[in-house]
């Protein structure tokens, strides 16, 4: 079975993460109910007469894809594949307010047209003029781990050998405001802000030196507490790895009730130093690609900025990464990355 | 061979059933009338295909509490994946590692839009906060069901389903899963009308796919999912294989945000693409259920698609549409269940409302209920955002 | 007619968010789809409800705006003649 390979990994998000070329330096301390991605200039990325349609995620998921496909130096991938929880929530607030506001008169097409879920990676494919395989995952905390584990599929099976895959998700304004209201009246709901990004990644068939590989993934929609560690020990098992060999789990705690399931990972990884990013960047739907976009340049960097830590000390020499996430104990996943 | 089917579910307006369906279908006997369950000041200047049953009668059917908060798209799934489960003699879910890949556009939208400005004040209608997104009807349905490995949710406009059963057509063949139940389910909705209005795509009459006056689709709502087993599983449990996903190709047009390009091209990689994978030749394929939506535009890019791959010896092909209307993320699935019908039934089903081939290509879609030699069967579904998918079914 | 044709150049820029146009940009017979400004079909019902709503003229045919949309001339004059707002 072929490898899997990361060639490139580029992340817009809350932090200085997109025109910087250091790695999470000057931290943007985030609190609050919802906490805005810092935009890029999207004019270095998207012309004016295609963005003038555009709403944030595309914008956002438009601009790291091209990022993603320069730094690979990738033209036109074989395939292209995002992963969105909400979708294009603004376009579709909008829309939806139009009908209710102007009693389903005078509605025009352009916000319907763009709050199809399937908007960025179908703009991207536009952009590029690429007619290659195009798919968009839609389910929750899974949608980029769906995408990738797609990418991972269309790779080994050898329907693709670069693939372009990234996660977006744009905060909107109405829905995301109910969503915090509900959290925030739950003692032990989510601790972190709302937030938005886009990440996107070239993932290849391809060795190329000193690449990333993705050695494995797995997504499960339901486990319980008691079991999430077997599920971690099957996991290792399968792709033949010992606890102990992992130097870094990247956690996708976000400080609710169901942080629980990361204390029982994290428990089962005794040499690993665990990380957290959600208290940088929010928490949203496909906040899991930031996660990837961490690994990516820990084991790249072989550094370890101090603001992800969550337990542990950092190290020399980082050779296996674990991502595990999930949200309120559903939509579990594990990555595994080797340098 | 490729992937085995080996049970299948539906609910459209042509009938709650597998059985239903095929009766629809053999009297050709149209689904598409008047709007009744959706408030809208545009009732009067459409024609949908709806499903007769209220959300309350649904509600009973899947003996469900009536305070759940599952949307109509949930419903409509549950009740399609029940009874495709059941069509496959599956009782024992945790037996096999099963998953569940459904796909839909609309999401919770229905009662987002009855709801949306009593979020912040009416506790009843907060219940429907989180069943806004795509992923609730899935998760909904795979809890129902008791499949808690691999659950994901996809959302490629119009092509979603047909994306739906390729993914999982790759998970069996990765072997990451022994089962997979997939398709897909959306609900009619204002949003969608009110959208599909602003497009001036909606005819206010019978939709006739690929006639020269065509004057736009008929929106519908359906849910369906198709059973795919490992030949594993297939060989230790006995099981019967209605029929074989054989092939399937994705590929995107990248001409326009909704329209089709006028050569066709997403199509036409996207048939050429499942030809290849299923090794099969044009001349193999006996009969096509296409795309045909009904808008000048789609008819039009699909029938040059047609031509580029079939050159001049176009299989027999006809657009089940003008039974069911556009059922969207669902079309690829409720298609695959009525290729599969006419695999089982050696018969192919007519493109209602027919009259004048259209001037530019001279295509005739077959009218009438046929008798026939089926093999192989190739079934579009094309999206906005230029989402192009092609799946094959074969005879077992 | 003048300020009609000052007021569709306005409004064009406005509802189809042309960011990198003003009103001096646009002459009366400038070529407003494919080569000219370079709008699509999906202005052209964006220009169709706005025909609607601001100047009660309804078109059934998306097929229509192609004649009447040529340029912003075209369109003045189209409006001119049936305006019923």
């Amino acid at each position: 079975m072929k490898n899997v390979y990361l060639h490139s990994a580029v992340s817009i998000s809350a932090q200085n993460t997109f025109d910087s070329d250091g790695f999470l330096e000057d931290i943007i301390s985030v609190s609050g109910s919802t906490v805005p991605a810092k935009y890029p200039n999207y004019r270095d990325y998207i012309s004016s007469s295609a963005s003038r349609r555009m709403a944030t995620g595309v914008k956002m998921g438009v601009s790291a894809a091209t990022k993603a496909l320069q730094r690979a130096q990738l033209g036109q991938p074989d395939a292209i594949i995002t992963g969105t929880g909400m979708g294009c929530i603004e376009d579709t607030e909008k829309f939806l307010n139009t009908i209710i506001d102007n009693n389903e008169e005078f509605l025009t097409p352009t916000s319907f047209i763009q709050s199809t879920h399937n908007t960025v990676g179908a703009q991207i494919a536009l952009g590029l003029k690429c007619k290659a395989y195009n798919n968009t995952y839609v389910h929750a905390a899974v949608s980029f781990e769906s995408a990738l584990m797609d990418a991972q599929l269309v790779l080994q099976q050898e329907e693709a050998r670069h693939v372009l895959v990234g996660g977006v998700d744009e905060l909107g304004s109405e829905i995301i405001t109910h969503m915090r209201h509900m959290e925030d009246a739950n003692a032990n709901g989510i601790q972190v802000p709302f937030g938005e990004g886009a990440s996107f990644f070239v993932v290849s068939s391809e060795a190329k030196s000193n690449a990333i590989q993705l050695v494995d993934m797995a997504v499960c929609s339901t486990v319980s507490e008691n079991t999430i560690q077997q599920k971690l020990n099957d996991f290792l098992i399968k792709n033949e790895i010992q606890a102990s060999a992992i130097d870094v789990l990247i956690s996708g705690r976000n400080g609710d009730a169901f942080d629980s399931y990361y204390n029982n990972v994290s428990t089962e990884l005794e040499n690993a130093t665990e990380l957290h990013y959600k208290h940088l960047i929010g928490e949203f739907y496909t906040a899991s690609s930031f996660g990837l976009w961490t690994a990516y340049e820990i084991l790249n960097r072989q550094d370890i900025p101090k603001d992800l830590i969550y337990k542990g000390e950092e190290k020399s020499e980082i050779k296996y990464i674990l991502l595990y996430n999930q949200f309120k104990g559903r939509d579990h996943s594990f990555i595994l990355l080797k340098r | 061979m490729g992937v085995a089917i080996t049970g299948m579910g539906i609910i459209s307006a042509i009938g709650h059933s597998v059985a239903e369906s095929k009766t629809s279908l053999l009297a050709s006997k149209s689904g598409i009338g008047t709007l009744k369950h959706i408030q809208t000041k545009h009732s009067g200047l459409i024609k949908v295909g709806e499903i007769s049953l209220s959300n309350a009668d649904l509600t009973i059917q899947l003996q469900l509490p009536e305070d759940h908060n599952y949307t109509r798209t949930g419903l409509l799934g549950l009740f399609a994946a029940k009874a495709a489960l059941k069509d496959a003699n599956i009782n024992a879910i945790s037996q096999y590692r099963t998953g569940f890949i459904s796909a839909t556009t609309v999401g919770g939208m229905d009662m987002t839009e009855l709801y949306l400005k009593q979020f912040a004040t009416d506790p009843e209608a907060q219940k429907y906060i989180q069943s806004h997104h795509a992923g609730d009807s899935t998760q909904k349905i795979a809890d129902a069901l008791n499949i808690i490995e691999f659950v994901t949710t996809i959302s490629t406009a119009c092509s979603s389903a047909a994306n739906a059963i390729m993914l999982g057509a790759r998970l069996i063949k990765a072997r990451k899963l022994d089962r997979v139940v997939v398709g897909g389910t959306d609900a009619l909705s204002k949003f969608t009308i009110n959208g599909f209005k602003t497009l001036m795509i909606q005819s206010d009459e019978l939709c006739a796919p690929f006639d020269a006056d065509r004057k736009g689709l008929n929106l519908g709502e359906a849910a369906a999912y198709l059973v795919l087993e490992s030949d594993k599983v297939i060989v230790k449990e006995q099981k019967t294989v209605l029929a074989y996903l054989s092939g399937y190709g994705n590929a995107n047009d990248a001409f326009h945000q909704t329209a089709s390009s006028e050569n066709g091209e997403g199509a036409f990689l996207a048939m050429k693409k499942a030809l290849k994978l299923a090794d099969l030749n044009p001349e193999h394929i006996d009969y096509i259920n296409a795309h045909g939506t009904a808008t000048p535009n789609n008819d039009f890019s699909e029938s040059i698609a047609l031509q580029r791959v079939f050159g001049n010896h176009i299989p027999d092909f006809s657009s089940t549409k003008s039974f069911t209307g556009h059922t969207l993320a669902a079309a690829g699935v409720v298609e695959a269940v009525f290729s599969i019908i006419a695999l089982r039934e050696q018969t192919i089903f007519p493109n209602l409302n027919f009259k004048t081939a259209m001037p530019e290509t001279g295509l005739q879609p077959v009218t009438s209920v046929v008798k026939k030699e089926v093999q192989h069967i190739l079934s579009n579904s094309f999206g906005f955002g230029g989402n192009c998918s092609t799946l094959i079914f074969s005879k077992s | 007619m003048n300020e009609l044709r000052q007021e569709l150049k306005e409004k064009i820029i406005e509802q189809l968010n042309l960011e990198e146009f003003t009103v001096a940009d646009i002459a009366d017979d400038d070529v407003l789809f494919g080569d000219g400004l370079g709008l699509d079909s999906i202005d052209a019902l964006e220009l169709i409800v706005m025909l609607d709503k601001d100047y009660g003229i309804q078109l059934t045919d998306p097929k229509e705006g192609k004649e009447i949309f040529k340029s912003v001339a075209v369109l003045a004059d189209y409006i001119t003649e049936r305006r019923a707002k």
